[in-house]
């Protein structure tokens, strides 16, 4: 029964750094919005955080400064594909393939410092007492992070005014600007906040996951994250059901290894990957859902007037 | 006052041919501004960044040499981008035909196979691997509709461990001390020199009359016409009849050629061997060269030759600037970015409105 | 044309006055120094042509667009009208031509949209109902508005302004997506609101309707105004004199010979593609050489679906439930049924039936790729090139040439040359899709004789259209689709409107006819 409290906990752990980023690009795309740089984002994220960390020794500083980075490295986004109209799927490319060579410039002399990550929570008499309790508290603060944010974002697109007016510009953005509601501004917020979040997911990874800084750490997770989307058919609690999901997978892929299992490493690394690729294949097939669900004008440029 | 959009009546030729000028000056500055910032001086890195490569025929040679696989891949790529089929994974395809040309050379080995038998066949199994690789997402694409831009991007990292396996397994050099590498390839199975005193080789010329070929397919042939009129229009694609699930197949599928013939370069050429990792990125890259050569195959040899020239830069930045070489990743993106910025002009003109007086 | 025309009750200071309205795109004024007053209670018409300007200029009332020049006044007080939600909190409502809704959201979150915060409360449900009771309009606020028909979808859009309480309510072509019948109705609601004090402006291009129920109209023509004048005292032919400097063309026709079948659609069952879209249910038509066949019905009924069947964008499972010149080409593509002789005129002109970015030399290409301007998968540029040419010659299209991009053309020019294009093909089948829709008068009446003149020469042409008058004066026989069912096809000299109208209305359970049953 403790191997099974464990393994929970393992799973949420490894899916969490997709919790954070497929959050985060659930807004910018209901927002009618395709960034596709969320591995760059990730990245900077990352690397910002654990440069932070690294330099002033505390990790909620370094998670705060990977949400900025990833957020800064947004705007970037937001200024050439909202602004200057341009095509979002090129801009987005660019913004990961930026993202990748920007972490690995500035993290070059991180490679292998040492920090002192975030730590799970260890609450006497309650993370180490039964099951339930290591269950309940036995998490890494930012899995309860990542958590409050699935309500957030679930209570904002939903429950709230400005929630409500987001799903109606990713619609139709004409429409939303024709009663009158600022489509490019509220798209700008999207775009940023999604980047926070990103920002938020490599962090995660660099401070409190492994913690450690890697060139291309993030090893395709905002990929994932992006195809993510599709599979939760841009539902909250699905994305929160598939982070766990593709959690599970990597964490089996990782268990085999660590149980001596006769498959050589490489092959088992492919699983998440090639996991990815079914699950995508699957939900897709059902075009009508597809299109029920995807917000109807997205990736698409607008340019009031 | 401020700046705002209107948009044209017609798409701007001149903006079309100035925004990659616009955006090469752009980066340039950026780059001076960051080498003043990492406290460089921004001559002397300039210098060693664009000049000093240059300055001898073996650093031209190597500017060609880089440049082949970028021309090549990006071309391949352009034919799908052209009707909105997003292969990003060429980097997997490279891989793959790398595999596939470098198995054949390896499984040739000492046996004395001619090179005029060898070369060709290694090239036609890496365009045919390059293929098969791109041919997964194509058919995903065509017959689940799912998004080609996810699946081939996942099979770039599928790829990637695919060949460390085979390196770190069963073809590893039994006498390479345990260093994750194949065998070195025969001297048949080795792409001859063009020019003596460089490392240019016979991949040049592949990657040229692929340019050559790709000129004539869009301007001339009725494919390439459709497949203009799907990226631009879907809905008039569909109504003038023209098949999409064939323009995903022609563009996944030349893209992939490309790369995987790309692989069998790189194997075959400058490297000689199989290598965990076979490219900087090439197959990323070529990307940004597709985009900043505006698909076209002119502007697609243009870009190759400045990208290359960029990985040129950020290896002589490391030795004589003892900048990481990262930079060139980090000069790639800026100047995608700056295109991409730029582009706006093709479709809008900037206007200056003055803030209407307030109501009398 | 005279101020004694003017009921005294409505002679007064204008509540909205505009002074010198201007705005130009590039290659044309929309606006060209505009006046415009309109009075309290009055039901104000702003007639024009299409292109005439008479969306911008609403636009441009209601923030949406910015003018170059001019200035507005609201009950006296200068103004400047910088958005939406501006106009709105002057008292300022607009109904779209195209709806501004949201198909995925509810109606009551449709109308939250529109409101600000503060109203769009908890109560907003039950205010929703009140209004809707109030003005006959009736509406389920729970309802989803992709399952509504376009006549429901304008009543949101009529009670979401009505819930503002507007002094001055923009109607923008509201006719053309409703049936006769549901006109009389909304005319009704809209004299109510005018007792009521509220202010209307009414924008038409059909002279009939501003007759009945407008007490002034101001004229525009190719962005100036160039009358004004009580309409109802006016004859639809001094209004038209008004509105295009010319009288009303009407087609020449000859009665028809019809011949041999020539596309015959037998027991079409067809689910959409799209989740809104309409299921087609057992379609039959039978369309002979030699004559014209008109389907009418109200948009969003099945008729894009109709058509994408039939042009083989949309590919049919049973074989024989198209046939083509003698030809079962369910399971053809578009490509191939073009080959057995058919054209087809696309509702959309940019991006369908045009790219817009491409040239119209390559745009003269895109259907015609098979004959004659390609040899051995080489495109002919040349060949294209005078294609594009003779089209522009023979129809007189205006533009700079065949190299010009196809999005530089005005939308009637642009239609001129598609039609063109096809007909040029030498089809023996001409679908047309809402073939004058947006199209100036000029270019509409050129488009109709040539329908006209194509099926004198022996050609089946189906025309499908929402506009019923332009059905009346151009087909020989003419069906309705309602609800994706068509209805069998009339001779049009053994119908009338009227019928027509409560065919488009469709069976007894439609929403349109329970509405009617409901009101007091």
């Amino acid at each position: 029964m403790d191997t099974c409290a464990q393994l929970v906990i393992l799973t949420l752990a490894a899916g969490t750094p997709l919790v954070f980023a497929a959050l985060g690009e659930l807004v910018v795309e209901k927002a009618g919005v395709l960034n596709l740089g969320v591995e760059g984002m990730m990245l900077t994220g990352a690397v910002a955080s654990f440069i932070v960390t690294a330099d002033t020794h505390s990790p909620w500083l370094g998670v705060g400064a990977g949400a900025l980075a990833g957020a800064a490295l947004s705007l970037v986004f937001a200024v050439i594909a909202l602004t200057l109209l341009a095509n979002q799927v090129a801009t987005g490319l660019a913004l990961s393939l930026f993202g990748v060579g920007l972490s690995a410039f500035v993290g070059r002399g991180y490679i292998s410092v040492v920090i002192e990550g975030i730590k799970p929570l260890s609450i006497p008499g309650l993370s180490d007492a039964a099951i339930v309790g290591r269950l309940l508290f036995g998490h890494n603060p930012m899995v309860y992070l990542s958590l409050a944010l699935f309500v957030a974002v679930q209570w904002f697109l939903h429950r709230t005014r400005t929630g409500l007016v987001l799903r109606a510009v990713g619609e139709s953005p004409a429409s939303a600007h024709a009663i009158g509601h600022r489509v490019i501004a509220l798209r700008y917020a999207a775009v940023l906040f999604g980047g926070a979040c990103a920002g938020l997911g490599g962090a995660y990874m660099a401070v409190a996951y492994t913690p450690s800084w890697a060139e291309g750490m993030t090893a395709g997770r905002g990929w994932i994250a992006l195809a993510l989307l599709v599979f939760a058919t841009w539902k909250p609690w699905r994305v929160l059901a598939g982070a766990y999901l593709f959690g599970g997978v990597t964490l089996a892929q990782f268990q085999a290894q660590a149980a001596g299992v006769a498959i050589p490493s490489q092959l088992l690394a492919m699983l998440p990957y090639v996991a990815t690729i079914v699950v995508l294949a699957i939900i897709s097939r059902d075009a009508t859902t597809i299109r029920l669900n995807a917000p109807a004008s997205l990736g698409r440029p607008f340019h009031p007037e | 006052m401020r700046i705002a959009l209107e948009a044209r009546r017609e798409a701007s030729r001149a903006a079309i041919l100035l925004a990659p000028l616009l955006a090469t000056l752009a980066t340039l500055v950026a780059g001076f501004v960051v080498f003043e910032a990492l406290g460089k001086d921004p001559v002397a890195a300039f210098h060693a960044f664009f000049i000093r490569p240059l300055a001898t025929r073996y650093g031209v040679g190597e500017l060609l040499l880089k440049a082949s696989p970028l021309m090549l891949i990006a071309t391949g790529l352009a034919v799908g981008y052209r009707a909105n089929v997003w292969n990003i994974g060429a980097e997997g395809q490279l891989t793959l035909g790398a595999i596939a040309g470098g198995g054949l050379a390896l499984a040739a080995g000492d046996a004395q196979v001619p090179s005029a038998l060898l070369l060709p066949a290694m090239i036609v199994a890496g365009a045919l691997c390059g293929m098969a690789w791109a041919a997964i997402p194509a058919w995903l694409r065509t017959r689940f509709n799912a998004n080609e831009i996810l699946t081939s991007l996942m099979l770039v990292y599928v790829a990637n461990l695919f060949l460390s396996w085979l390196i770190h397994g069963p073809w590893r050099d039994p006498d390479g001390y345990n260093f994750p590498q194949s065998k070195l390839f025969t001297d048949a199975a080795l792409l001859p020199n063009l020019v003596s005193g460089t490392r240019l080789n016979a991949g040049l010329l592949i990657a040229l009359a692929v340019v050559a070929i790709e000129w004539l397919f869009i301007r001339r042939s009725v494919w390439g016409f459709e497949m203009r009129v799907a990226g631009l229009a879907p809905a008039a694609a569909a109504y003038a009849g023209i098949s999409s699930k064939r323009n995903v197949w022609l563009g996944m599928l030349a893209g992939g050629a490309c790369a995987g013939i790309a692989g069998v370069n790189e194997a075959a050429g400058p490297i000689g061997q199989l290598l965990p990792t076979m490219s900087p990125g090439y197959g990323f890259a070529a990307i940004i060269v597709a985009f900043v050569g505006r698909l076209h195959p002119v502007g697609i040899v243009f870009a190759s030759l400045l990208m290359s020239l960029l990985y040129l830069g950020g290896e002589s930045a490391q030795v004589n600037l003892a900048l990481p070489s990262a930079v060139t990743g980090l000069f790639q993106g800026t100047l995608l970015f700056f295109l991409l910025a730029a582009d706006v002009l093709v479709n809008y003109r900037l206007r200056a409105v003055r803030a209407r007086p307030a109501a009398r | 044309m005279s101020a004694a025309a003017i009921p005294p009750e409505v002679r007064m200071r204008p509540r909205l006055a505009l002074r010198g309205i201007t705005k130009a795109y590039p290659g044309v004024v929309a606006n060209d120094r505009i006046d415009l007053d309109v009075l309290p209670g009055e039901i104000h018409a702003v007639l024009g042509e299409n292109g005439a300007g008479k969306s911008t200029l609403m636009k441009i009332i209601y923030g949406v667009v910015k003018p170059d020049a001019g200035t507005m006044q609201w009950e006296g007080q200068a103004v400047r009208i910088a958005s939406p939600a501006q106009a709105r909190r002057l008292g300022l409502g607009m109904v779209f031509q195209h709806f501004s809704l949201f198909e995925t959201l509810t109606v009551a979150e449709n109308i939250a949209l529109a409101l600000d915060a503060a109203e769009a409360g908890s109560g907003l449900p039950a205010k929703i109902r009140d209004v809707s009771r109030r003005y006959g309009l009736t509406l389920d606020p729970a309802r989803l508005v992709h399952a509504m028909s376009v006549g429901e979808r304008q009543r949101v859009e009529i009670v979401r302004c009505l819930l503002q309480a507007p002094r001055v309510l923009i109607m923008d072509e509201p006719t053309s997506v409703l049936t006769p019948q549901a006109v009389l109705r909304l005319f009704d609601t809209l004299r109510r609101l005018a007792d009521e004090g509220c202010s209307i402006l009414y924008i038409s291009h059909k002279l009939d309707e501003i007759r009945a129920l407008c007490h002034r109209a101001t004229v525009l023509r190719a962005g100036r105004v160039t009358g004004e004048c009580d309409p109802r005292r006016e004859t639809a032919a001094a209004l038209a004199r008004m509105m295009i400097g010319a009288e009303l063309p009407h087609p020449r026709h000859r009665p028809p010979v019809a011949g041999a079948p020539a596309l015959v659609v037998d027991g079409l069952d067809l689910r959409p593609d799209d989740p809104f879209g309409t299921t087609l249910r057992s379609v039959s038509l039978t369309l002979r050489a030699g004559e014209i066949v008109g389907i009418a019905g109200v948009s969003g009924n099945g008729q894009r679906e109709l058509l994408a069947a039939l042009s083989g964008e949309r590919r049919v499972a049973r074989r024989n439930a198209v046939v083509l010149c003698g030809t079962a080409a369910g399971r053809l593509g578009a490509a191939q049924r073009r080959s057995l002789g058919l054209a087809f005129v696309p509702e959309e002109r940019l991006g369908r039936g045009a790219v817009p970015e491409m040239s119209l030399a390559d745009n003269a290409l895109l259907t015609a790729r098979h004959r004659g301007l390609v040899s051995h998968g080489l495109i002919r540029a040349d060949a294209a090139r005078s294609r594009a040419a003779e089209i522009i010659a023979s129809w007189n299209v205006k533009t700079a040439g065949p190299e010009a991009a196809a999005r530089s053309l005005s939308g009637g020019n642009l239609q001129k040359f598609i039609v063109g294009r096809e007909i040029l093909q030498g089809p023996r089948v001409l679908i047309a899709a809402q073939p004058t829709w947006g199209v100036d008068v000029g270019a509409s009446a050129q488009i109709r004789q040539a329908l006209i003149d194509l099926r004198d020469a022996g050609v089946a042409v189906l025309v499908v259209s929402e506009e019923l008058e332009e059905l009346i004066e151009t087909c020989d026989r003419l069906a309705v689709i309602a609800q994706g069912r068509l209805s069998p096809a009339r001779p049009v000299a053994e119908t009338n409107a009227e019928e027509i109208g409560l065919l488009m209305a469709g069976s007894a359970a439609t929403p349109e006819r329970t509405a009617a049953a409901r009101r007091p």
